[in-house]
């Protein structure tokens, strides 16, 4: 039977490109971090998960054959999760599901991506295809949202300057722009209309890890753990007649399980703060709308009374998120590990006061693919 | 590590030909598996509460190519499911474990893929390690073919050895309706043939092939209403090596021995094994690792050398072991299933009917 789960160890690459290191390096950075941060080594560990997005980016097939080694994982079981951009937050529900299932105590998840090593837009477009890219398909999406909601232009460049003003506080972050402002958001380049260049991800390098552990490894460790209370994954179709894109019926759903299995019936007040997968400006209110975080047509507001910032009544990509940092692979985990870092206090500069439970999110393909956690610094939260 | 505390039967089966070039698409593989295991348990697509695939992007070229496979899959209303790129066998695994937390008692496992549109021997070149060994071109084959060196200089085979499992696998095929290559050779036939990358001759490597299996698992109770004979998985394991191949001993599979040991593969005869024999050596250290003796028929469904889907192979012989249990002609199985060059990564599954 399903048995309690927590992130006891959390390890980060910087996320700027990382021209001098190899994959392996890349990778051993992260997971010797958390380790250190679970005071673990590679002896202790049962089981490595690992994830990234299409093989194609870095061409190097099915990388946990090569990685293995760097990875201390000779003689053990290393398994391979792949879900476009949510693979990160699917590959640490995977994890966490190998440690529930009762079968390991101590399960160590990484997740990379080397951008500066392939095309990603290249690759995103189907490698076939006519460059596209992620914005390309998104874009039109974005248009419909707005004109659903009503919400005002602006909207968009104020989140793209939220998020890079939260990224100077976090030491990992890709994107450092000091002078990032409104003016310079909406005079930068147009890349897909409505997408200006500063409303969309960079391309980084970087791996992140977590160690994943029973309960009791968890509470024998020196460091707060940051329990999993809920985690929910669905996934539809990417494309057919009637298909709502804005508020895809998968992201709906997927939020409702987690909620439900979390206990949450109030998620905005609830919940103390989110890191949700942005990687174009507006989908800070797509998702808080599509996840039931606000009414529908309800999300914009939120952000525009700067209610998503931090110091706000909600934050949301305290970290900087995916807007400051995107090595795609590892983006879904890193938004579930700073969703454990504010609830064990250790997210630094950009920590959320008080927080004890909080939201981590991706989302991929055709935002089609959604994988969600609830994690808290208490193993049974009381939201009452 | 605790042992499985929940009891899960595979209670559906399903696997497409192996064909040596299928022109429609991936999906349509799926789909066909996805229906036939649907339709035997009488279960609608609403009913299965987890799905979980494995597949290769690399193989039609294409990244992303797994998001079409849902097509196939069956994703509306949403579903819950999952995606590793791996063999279906570790997209199994991972099923099994998921259904030990005991909110869901049935999932819905597939493995699928297309090879033929590409050049498999310089797509696999790409396992490799980037930095010291994809420069070199060093590929499956070559790599294969250094490990049959390796175990006809340590004395453990010869290429008599290797040309019988072939012959075998040849002749059993031709009672699979399924396989590729099926058809009679004799041994002193297949050493004739001349080399193909030495010691390995044509033969000795598996077909290119395309083609998708497809199982159904349940929980307890849940798996004796689906089916009147499901087949236990008593116990699933899988190891990694080091990926450099002068860091092994070639002539064994350390992973495999670890695998079988953890899940006690000695502990009671084993009637029946399905090995992932891409290469015909394999065989010899396969049956060593796992102490397979005369007792054991191994590969009656020809194997992969008779057909090999890959990212649908390691599935499928758990489906040919699962087969041979639910009609009774065995009692207890192993599947293995393999990853990477020269068997670097090793998955067991054991199975019986009993219970």
């Amino acid at each position: 039977m399903a048995r309690p789960c927590a992130v006891v160890g959390i390890g980060q690459t910087d996320y700027r490109r990382q021209l001098d290191m190899t994959l392996d390096g890349l990778v051993r950075w992260a997971a010797l971090e958390a380790l250190e941060d679970a005071t673990m080594t590679f002896a202790d560990v049962d089981a490595i998960v690992i994830g990234k997005a299409p093989d194609a980016l870095e061409a190097v097939m099915m990388p946990e054959l090569s990685l293995a080694d760097a990875l201390g994982a000779v003689g053990k079981p290393i398994h391979r999760v792949h879900t476009a951009g949510s693979v990160g937050a699917s590959t640490a529900i995977t994890g966490a599901t190998l440690v529930e299932s009762g079968r390991y105590e101590r399960v160590l998840v990484v997740c990379y991506e080397k951008q500066s090593e392939g095309n990603a837009t290249w690759a995103l477009s189907g490698g076939r295809s006519g460059g596209q890219g992620a914005g390309g398909t998104f874009a039109p999406w974005i248009r419909s949202y707005i004109s659903r909601s009503g919400a005002p232009e602006h909207i968009g460049w104020k989140i793209a300057v939220k998020d890079r003003l939260n990224a100077l506080k976090n030491p990992h972050a890709h994107l450092r722009i000091d002078d990032i402002s409104i003016e310079k958001v909406k005079e930068s380049p147009m890349l897909w209309d409505p997408l200006h260049f500063l409303e969309s991800c960079p391309s980084s390098d970087g791996a992140a890890a977590v160690v994943l552990a029973s309960e009791d490894v968890a509470r024998r460790s020196p460091r707060p753990p940051a329990w999993i209370v809920a985690h929910a994954k669905r996934t539809e179709f990417s494309s057919f007649p009637g298909r709502d894109t804005v508020r895809p019926v998968a992201g709906v759903d997927c939020a409702e399980a987690l909620y439900a299995k979390a206990g949450i019936t109030d998620p905005l007040h609830q919940i103390d703060c989110a890191e949700l997968y942005v990687p174009f400006s507006w989908y800070e209110p797509m998702w808080l709308e599509g996840h039931l975080i606000t009414p529908e047509g309800q999300g914009w507001k939120l952000t525009d009374a700067g209610e998503t910032e931090l110091g706000g009544g909600f934050p949301v990509n305290p970290s900087g998120g995916v807007l400051s940092s995107n090595p795609i692979g590892a983006s879904g985990l890193i938004r579930c590990l700073e969703a454990a870092n504010q609830v064990r206090g250790t997210a630094g500069n950009y920590q959320v006061d008080g927080a004890s439970v909080a939201l981590g999110h991706a989302y991929g393909g055709a935002a089609q693919y959604f994988a969600m956690w609830i994690v808290s610094s208490d193993l049974n939260p009381d939201f009452r | 590590m605790s042992p499985s505390p929940r009891d899960v039967a595979v209670v559906a089966t399903s696997q497409t030909s192996s064909y040596r070039r299928f022109d429609d698409s991936e999906p349509k593989l799926i789909m066909r598996c996805v229906n036939e295991v649907l339709q035997s348990t009488g279960l609608d697509r609403n009913d299965v509460q987890f799905t979980i695939a494995g597949s290769c992007d690399y193989l039609s070229g294409m990244p992303f190519a797994f998001v079409m496979n849902i097509d196939g899959v069956g994703a509306w209303p949403p579903v819950y499911e999952s995606h590793v790129e791996m063999d279906g066998a570790w997209a199994l695994f991972e099923a099994w474990l998921r259904l030990q937390l005991g909110d869901i008692d049935v999932a819905l496992v597939i493995g699928s893929g297309k090879s033929s549109p590409g050049r498999p021997r310089e797509v696999f070149a790409l396992q490799t390690d980037p930095y010291l060994m994809a420069p070199l071109g060093m590929d499956p084959v070559s790599l294969a073919g250094i490990q049959a060196r390796a175990l006809l200089d340590a004395g453990k085979a010869s290429e008599r050895d290797f040309a019988e499992v072939v012959a075998r696998s040849r002749r059993d095929a031709q009672r699979n309706p399924h396989a590729q290559v099926a058809k009679d050779a004799t041994v002193d036939q297949l050493l004739d043939a001349p080399y193909f990358s030495a010691p390995l001759r044509t033969h000795d490597l598996p077909p290119i092939s395309d083609g998708a299996a497809a199982v159904i698992i349940a929980a307890g109770d849940r798996a004796r209403e689906l089916s009147d004979n499901p087949v236990w998985i008593r116990g699933m394991d899988h190891r990694i090596e080091s990926h450099h191949p002068g860091l092994r001993d070639l002539t064994r599979s350390v992973s495999s021995e670890l695998a079988a040991e953890n899940v006690g593969l000695a502990d009671a005869p084993v009637d029946v094994a399905e090995l992932m024999v891409n290469y015909s050596p394999e065989e010899l250290i396969l049956r060593d690792a796992l102490g397979l003796g005369d007792g054991t028929t191994v590969n009656p469904s020809g194997g992969p050398l008779a057909g090999h889907p890959v990212m649908a192979t390691g599935l499928i012989r758990v489906i040919e072991v699962a087969d041979r249990i639910q009609e009774g002609s065995a009692s207890r199985g192993v599947a293995h299933a393999s990853s990477g060059p020269c068997l670097q990564q090793n998955l067991v599954c054991v199975m019986d009917g009993s219970g």
